[in-house]
């Protein structure tokens, strides 16, 4: 078993008005087979959350501690840490020219497991991947993300995932844009990844609607850069009949302080 | 300096645009001439832009410029010549300006036995049916020119394997080169100049392609590192005919080529495509110019370039001119550089000249940055150490270029040396 541990992290960005810092102290421990959803309002901080543990350049990590099974992720390149078992499913993944899937996932499962995947069994790996998401077969010619539609770019985040087979995943807000065929199709791609018990699952999410398809075991809600309420999956009852309001209005108990602030 | 509009892309943001996230389109303040200017449009390059003509600018139009076989009409150069202004004269060896004597790089010709190869001497009647010299290093190899090769594909043949044209040079002396390629009428073709060796030579090919005939020309310029080439690739296309000219610099000192495809008849179609390599020290230019003259033809240009090393030197204008009589015509021009490290420089400046609004469509584009961070982190973030990320996206880059040669071994080849610049630094 492996555990991710974020302490007391504090992130900030270089804006035009100067430095500004969105998380404010987080601190989560995920363990392997478990799956935990941070939820919160638009500008909370979820997706500086999960761009900060990849490593995105953008995001300085001011103070606090991101470990895996005890060792320093954030003096990791950003390679490094996806060799190391991270995974981020991308909010908005990019589109790279002239870069073929099937040539990227093949150079990226050889940079992850250090050796190049045997060539039969990974193109049918591939191919059975592509088929129970949905994906067309002839995806694999094209360019990466290329003239892909917002529902594929998400189907090929979550192929990824699967071939990719990290320790961690972080998923941030897989499920918006999707309709709910697309999002079923892409929850059972997540829980197939899962069904092991050999990943943890950082599910970011603004919406309860993805909790139907996939059971969460610990609910964080984040406002304003920090965690203010944490509970199992009737949490995220409550939010799907509650909102988000009751945080900013400074209602919930553990939001006081954050709301405070805003 | 060259100015780098660099906007940083938003994180994560999906890119509909079709060149790199986070170029600019403004190539037009990329121009030296526009130093000291933020507004993109602003200052002299308003005037160069040719939608007027202006001061300073010798061509009002590009249909005026000076054409002639007799090196005597074109003035010495300077340097301040529009033309000339981005190429270090002093490292031309010669060819603006001695008698070009020496002996011209050898040609071998190989291609299915239909196709007729002849050594010509000056006076032969093809010579001067397509090209005329619109530069004074032009016409000093015309003037100098001892002997010529014409490679004739017969009407209606169509050539299943490419006929390779292989230019070798051997020495460093001054020289002059001539070459025909004639497509007959509804003949179909690839043929493929490989440029190799070491050499100092002024080179005029001429295109002829015929009624209805399909013609591709891949000119391959591999050079060794001390070669200097200048090479006016003029084409001549005529009714319904079809050319594809593919060029490709990566290696020589100073290597400049110019084609041109002038329509003379309706229905005609030229596709001109463009890939350079620029290390250190290295000045690869390439000037275009498509002369929509009738009615009814498409023209569309893609060069894309990458730049790594100080002073590492590209230059790229495209001329396009589409004249009164030319109705109906439909062309894109579009330029892309891709700057690696510090210390390369990009010229790129598409010059677009409308003389009648009854057309299909026209446009131009230029665009030169750095690469996108995004793209980066994407790969990165699936493990690829970011050496070989960036590797990736520079041969997608040009792979674009390279996928319109469909002559399977060159794109493998090229694919390679491709390969090859990117180890040459930690790029």
């Amino acid at each position: 078993m492996s555990t991710l541990e974020i302490k007391d992290l504090h992130v900030s960005i270089e804006t035009e008005q100067g430095t500004k810092e969105i998380l404010k102290g987080v601190s989560l421990t995920i363990r392997t087979g478990e799956t935990h959803a941070i939820m919160g309002p638009n500008g909370s901080g979820k997706s500086t959350l999960a761009s900060t543990i990849a490593g995105h350049p953008r995001y300085n990590v001011t103070s606090g501690s991101i470990t895996l099974d005890g060792e320093n992720v954030l003096e990791m390149s950003v390679d490094e840490r996806a060799r190391a078992g991270v995974f981020l499913a991308m909010q908005y993944p990019v589109e790279v020219p002239g870069v073929s899937m099937t040539n990227f996932l093949r150079t990226a499962k050889t940079a992850i497991d250090g050796e190049a995947p045997k060539l039969r069994t990974w193109t049918k790996d591939v191919k059975a991947a592509m088929e129970q998401l949905r994906i067309d077969a002839d995806f694999a010619q094209r360019n990466v993300n290329e003239g892909f539609s917002g529902g594929e770019k998400k189907r090929v985040e979550i192929l990824q995932l699967e071939l990719f087979k990290p320790r961690f995943a972080v998923l941030d807000e897989t499920d918006s844009g999707l309709d709910v065929d697309a999002l079923k199709v892409v929850s059972e791609g997540v829980n197939r990844a899962h069904a092991d018990g050999n990943m943890g699952t950082l599910l970011i999410t603004h919406y309860t609607r993805i909790l139907r398809y996939i059971k969460p075991d610990f609910v964080h809600v984040f406002v304003d850069g920090q965690v203010v309420e944490e509970g199992g999956p009737e949490l995220a009852d409550r939010l799907e009949e509650e909102g988000y309001d009751r945080y900013a209005k400074g209602a919930g108990t553990a939001a006081a302080p954050a709301a405070a602030q805003a | 300096m060259t100015e780098i509009t660099t906007e940083k892309a938003r994180i994560g943001a999906p890119s509909a645009q079709p060149f790199i996230d986070g170029f600019t389109e403004e190539g037009e303040s990329l121009s030296p001439i526009n130093a000291g200017s933020k507004a993109p449009l602003a200052g002299a390059s308003a005037k160069s832009h040719s939608h007027g003509g202006g001061v300073g600018i010798p061509d009002s139009s590009r249909a005026g410029r000076l054409t002639s076989y007799k090196l005597a009409d074109f003035k010495p150069l300077t340097g301040m010549e529009e033309d000339w202004r981005f190429t270090p004269l002093k490292r031309l060896r010669g060819l603006h300006s001695e008698v070009l004597s020496g002996a011209a790089p050898t040609v071998v010709v190989n291609g299915p036995e239909q196709v007729t190869v002849e050594s010509v001497t000056r006076d032969d009647q093809r010579i001067g049916t397509a090209g005329i010299p619109e530069d004074r290093v032009s016409a000093n190899a015309w003037e100098n020119f001892a002997g010529a090769t014409v490679v004739t594909i017969p009407s209606e043949f169509e050539a299943l394997t490419e006929i390779s044209v292989d230019i070798e040079g051997t020495s460093l002396d001054a020289a002059a080169q001539h070459l025909v390629i004639v497509a007959e009428k509804f003949s179909k073709a690839v043929v493929v100049l490989n440029h190799r060796g070491s050499a100092v030579v002024s080179e005029n090919v001429e295109i002829i392609v015929e009624d209805g005939a399909s013609l591709t020309i891949i000119s391959l310029q591999e050079w060794n590192d001390d070669a200097v080439h200048a090479s006016s690739q003029q084409a001549k296309i005529g009714r319904d005919a079809k050319l594809k000219h593919v060029m490709v610099s990566l290696g020589g000192d100073l290597v400049r080529v110019t084609p041109s495809a002038r329509f003379t008849a309706p229905g005609g179609e030229a596709e001109l495509f463009g890939l350079y390599f620029a290390d250190a020290g290295q000045h690869l230019e390439q000037r275009l110019f498509v002369d929509h003259a009738v009615p009814n033809c498409k023209s569309n240009v893609l060069y894309k370039g990458a730049l790594q090393g100080r002073n590492a030197h590209a230059v790229w204008v495209g001329d396009v001119l589409i004249r009164k009589e030319a109705e109906g015509t439909d062309t894109y021009e579009a330029n892309r550089n891709l700057l690696l490290t510090d210390g390369a420089r990009a010229d790129s400046v598409p010059n677009l000249e409308i003389e009648t609004g009854l057309i299909e469509g026209a446009g131009h584009a230029s665009a030169t940055g750095r690469m996108d961070d995004e793209h980066l982190f994407y790969l990165m973030a699936r493990g690829i150490p970011e050496d070989v990320a960036r590797r990736l996206v520079v041969r997608g880059f040009l792979n674009e270029i390279i996928q319109q040669i469909k002559v399977p071994s060159i794109e493998e080849r090229l694919t390679d040396a491709v390969e090859r610049e990117l180890a040459l630094t930690d790029n």
